[in-house]
């Protein structure tokens, strides 16, 4: 199977969003990936996105390396291939959220 | 070759706006979005697998699969990030047919791709002529942008269940949450109910 490199987002689009749920900057953060061990800042990812959910994966092998749903009332986030999401309470009127409205899962 | 058109009765009476779920809106335009890179996988290394919850499977190249009974439907599709489109025209093999190649009592199914992508269902969902393994749209081959060489089609459902670039169904005994499923999506995912998120009833 041949990977085409669709069309993805800058990692660093990943700031808004995870800012809602860390105090440090989460772009800074590295990664080493499991499968092909590129190390990569999160801002380094590519972003598929934004909906139905933003979806980071490596940029050398694009092995899953984090997920970040933003629903009303809720932000969902997913480290790595694991198969549990840890679901954040937001306020009522999200900081950030998906402004394209275009996409098809 | 059977025509079909799921959804059509009443159809002739029924306006655009009533066939439009709520918090919908419709689109000429057939937006994609995907989850990772698009898979290329040429026709001559395609496989579909069929397996069922005691290991028993079934499997079809691509040419077996495009010599099974073909169903052209025509349905309304909708996408839980709001948009619908009506009157889609499709060609494929009925869930149906694909189905009774392995003997299955589960409960459930997990339809699973080539990327990686898993999306669950009950199995009453993949059966009863409402559901088909698709490989051309509008009357063209279906693109790897949309899924091709083929993809799910469950119109009945919102679109993140009618998988792309689906390699096989499994059926299984427990309903395993999938790709969107485990990140907050709904798990069944029916847009006349509007249950796009986890908690919506």
């Amino acid at each position: 199977m041949n990977q085409h490199p669709a069309h993805h987002l800058d990692g660093n689009c990943l700031a808004g969003p995870l800012a809602q749920v860390f105090a440090l900057d989460p772009t800074t953060a590295w990664w080493t990936c499991p499968d092909c061990r590129t190390a990569s800042p999160v801002g380094g990812l590519h972003v598929y996105g934004p909906e139905p959910g933003l979806t980071g994966r490596c940029p050398g092998c694009a092995q899953l390396a984090l997920r970040v749903v933003t629903h009303p009332g809720h932000l969902w986030l997913q480290l790595g291939t694991g198969r549990g999401a840890f679901r954040f309470p937001l306020p009522p009127s999200p900081s950030w959220s998906p402004s394209d409205r275009t996409g098809e899962p | 070759m059977a025509s079909l058109s799921p959804g059509f009765h009443g159809r002739g009476s029924r306006s655009l706006v009533e066939r439009l779920p709520p918090g919908q809106y419709p689109t000429e335009s057939f937006p994609v979005l995907s989850a990772g890179p698009t898979p290329h996988v040429p026709t001559d290394r395609w496989s579909f697998t069929v397996t069922g919850e005691n290991g028993g499977s079934r499997s079809w190249t691509w040419d077996e699969m495009r010599a099974l009974p073909q169903e052209q439907p025509v349905v309304d599709i909708h996408c839980v990030t709001r948009w619908s489109k009506f009157d889609t025209r499709w060609e494929g093999v009925s869930l149906d047919v694909l189905a009774a190649g392995v003997e299955t009592s589960a409960g459930f199914v997990v339809a699973e791709s080539f990327d990686g992508y898993t999306t669950n269902l009950p199995r009453a969902d993949v059966t009863g002529g409402r559901a088909w393994l698709v490989h051309s749209f509008d009357g063209y081959p279906l693109s790897p942008d949309h899924g091709g060489p083929a993809r799910l089609l469950i119109p009945h459902l919102y679109f993140w269940k009618s998988a792309k670039w689906v390699k096989g169904l499994r059926f299984t005994t427990e309903d395993e949450p999938g790709f969107w499923e485990r990140a907050g999506y709904h798990d069944y995912g029916d847009p006349w109910r509007e249950q796009r998120y986890w908690n919506d009833a």
